[in-house]
């Protein structure tokens, strides 16, 4: 592990009390919530994690303490390391502070998260569904969330079924 | 179920300029079915005559929950939905999945595999920007060159019919190495097209490079800088032809590229023009790569030893019991991975194209996620085309390189 990241993590670890991570030789951080808004800042600002290149979550679900991770990967252009922090949420409808206005391309990551998860981000400027039909009903990654099947429709119950099934009527 | 509703301009609000509530400028929608929108792209314009405000995509049409089948399928299944997320990029998709897969798991990958998975990348690489080349020239009204690239494409798609039976859902890198050995005829098909592609790319920019108008039409149109690239989490040809050598082949080499001595081409414009300019260089370069692959493709295995992980060969199922019981359990239970996560990446036709991968410790992904170059390039849309005509839009579409089975998995 290079001489930054060793500094990074140790940095983290009395600032923000945040515990670290090491698989295959990626440093994961894991950060409680509140923190994560002043981390993401200082991470850009004094060490130099210039780009945001994916942010995504886990469900963990039957747990409930925490159900979630959301996950964000940075990378540094100036030193060349991947940097990945985690953010441990509780419930099934968490709230979590977007990063969207440090990093711009987290608008439509934090959407697609929201989208398929249904976890909020306080302060987002677009709060729509992105990849799924904007009448949608249900967070498709759930782990509570069946994996999709199609009721088979008759002669005798095609009404019946036809009027529950979530298309686009006309 | 909830009965449909409309979708009002109130909702968009937040979205849309103070004057388009006015009334004073018009909202249209592009799509979902115009043709330039290379597939199933909705654009929602605000336009002032004809220039474009402010350009809202849409995106989700081709959804197809390929991250949530995933998860319900071993990890040598789960390859098979891979190919289908970026259908112009199959080989770079099973390439990263396995790489991820790999890295979870600690297989090794024996030096025959990787040269051939080098070979195959750079091939898809250049088929990928022979249609674009295509396609975005035919936006352009350039109807001639998409019939010479789609001429060229095609020895390349016979050649992955050749390794792996299809033409573009593969499946041919596995984890662990490549499916089976390449046929004999491989090298001579693939020293064929190397050999003809120098000449053929220089055919193409005989017919674009200096047309007076392709360069009226591409030139200063679709601007972006390497600062607003990197704040949008771009990469690949769009970041480079701001002038930024970001090159994930070279930042952090994979599958051997390191032992590869190739050249990161940039231009300095960051327009249209510029990521015509660094695509068409970059095949040269995939071809240079090729050619030195091939020259020193090693003999050998081309799957690891490791029975845990990978298959044995047919020819020992007769003979040892032991790699029956190996056979079977694969191929019903497959492989445990641990319960940790990994992210990979790699450079794809497209930009950067990474594969999040954690495991459970049982036999099936417990979560994937594919973190794809077309969205990332859907999402600067708004900055590309501002203050633009909405005739340059199509140009700058095309100049992208979208695929919308990437942006919505």
């Amino acid at each position: 592990m290079s001489e930054h990241l060793e500094k990074v993590v140790q940095d983290f670890q009395e600032r923000f009390s945040a515990n670290s991570h090491r698989y295959a030789g990626e440093t994961t951080l894991i950060l409680s919530r509140e923190h994560l808004l002043e981390a993401v800042q200082s991470l850009r600002d004094e060490y130099g994690f210039d780009v945001l290149i994916d942010a995504t979550a886990v469900d963990y679900w039957p747990e409930q303490a925490p159900r979630f991770h959301v996950v964000y990967q940075f990378y540094s252009m100036t030193h060349n390391l991947l940097l990945r922090l985690r953010v441990p949420l509780d419930g099934n409808a968490p709230h979590i502070d977007t990063i969207e206005g440090i990093f711009p391309n987290a608008n439509w990551k934090e959407r697609e998260i929201w989208d398929m998860f249904g976890i909020t981000f306080d302060g987002h400027s677009d709060p729509r569904r992105i990849l799924m039909p904007y009448d949608w009903q249900g967070h498709p990654l759930r782990k509570d969330y069946p994996l999709g099947y199609e009721e088979p429709q008759f002669s005798f119950n095609y009404e019946e079924i036809d009027r529950r099934k979530p298309y686009a009527k006309e | 179920m909830t009965e449909l509703r409309p979708v009002t301009v109130d909702e968009l609000r937040h979205l849309v300029s103070e004057r388009a509530l006015a009334g004073e400028t018009m909202l249209l929608n592009m799509g979902p079915q115009h043709p330039s929108t290379h597939g199933v792209l909705r654009l929602l314009l605000e336009l002032d005559g004809e220039i474009v405000v402010n350009c809202i995509p849409d995106i989700g049409f081709l959804h197809t929950g390929i991250e949530k089948n995933m998860e319900a399928k071993t990890y040598q299944q789960a390859e098979v939905m891979t190919d289908r997320i970026d259908y112009m990029n199959n080989m770079g998709n099973n390439l990263t999945y396995c790489l991820a897969v790999e890295k979870l798991v600690g297989l090794d990958v024996p030096p025959r595999a990787q040269a051939l998975r080098v070979i195959l990348a750079e091939l898809q690489r250049i088929s990928s920007h022979l249609l674009w080349l295509g396609t975005s020239s035919l936006d352009l009204a350039a109807m001639s060159v998409f019939l010479y690239c789609m001429r060229e494409r095609e020895l390349i798609l016979d050649v992955f019919e050749m390794v792996s039976g299809q033409r573009m859902m593969t499946t041919y890198i596995r984890p662990g190495g490549v499916w089976r050995d390449v046929p004999v005829e491989f090298e001579a098909a693939v020293r064929h097209i190397v050999n003809i592609m120098p000449a053929r790319i220089d055919e193409y920019e005989s017919m674009l490079t200096t047309n007076m108008l392709f360069l009226e039409r591409t030139q200063g149109i679709g601007v972006i800088s390497t600062e607003d690239c990197k704040r949008w989490g771009l990469s690949g040809p769009v970041i480079r032809a701001t002038g930024l050598p970001y090159d994930l082949r070279k930042v952090r080499p994979y599958s051997g590229y390191e032992q590869y001595d190739f050249e990161i081409p940039t231009a300095t414009t960051g327009d249209v023009y510029g990521r015509y300019l660094v695509r068409v260089e970059e095949m040269r370069q995939s071809v240079r790569i090729i050619r030195q692959a091939l020259d020193r493709l090693p003999y050998g295995p081309v799957r690891s030893n490791n029975r845990k992980f990978v298959p044995p060969p047919r020819s020992e199922l007769g003979v040892s019991m032991e790699a029956l019981i190996h056979h079977f359990k694969l191929w019903t239970e497959g492989f445990p991975a641990p319960k940790e996560y990994v992210y990979v990446a790699t450079e794809g036709p497209r930009g950067e194209l990474g594969v999040y991968l954690e495991g459970d410790g049982g036999p099936k992904p417990y979560r994937v996620h594919y973190n794809t170059p077309s969205f990332a390039n859907l999402q600067a849309m708004p900055i590309l085309t501002r203050n633009h005509f909405i005739a340059d839009l199509v140009g700058i579409i095309g100049s992208v390189d979208i695929v919308l089975g990437d942006a919505d998995r």
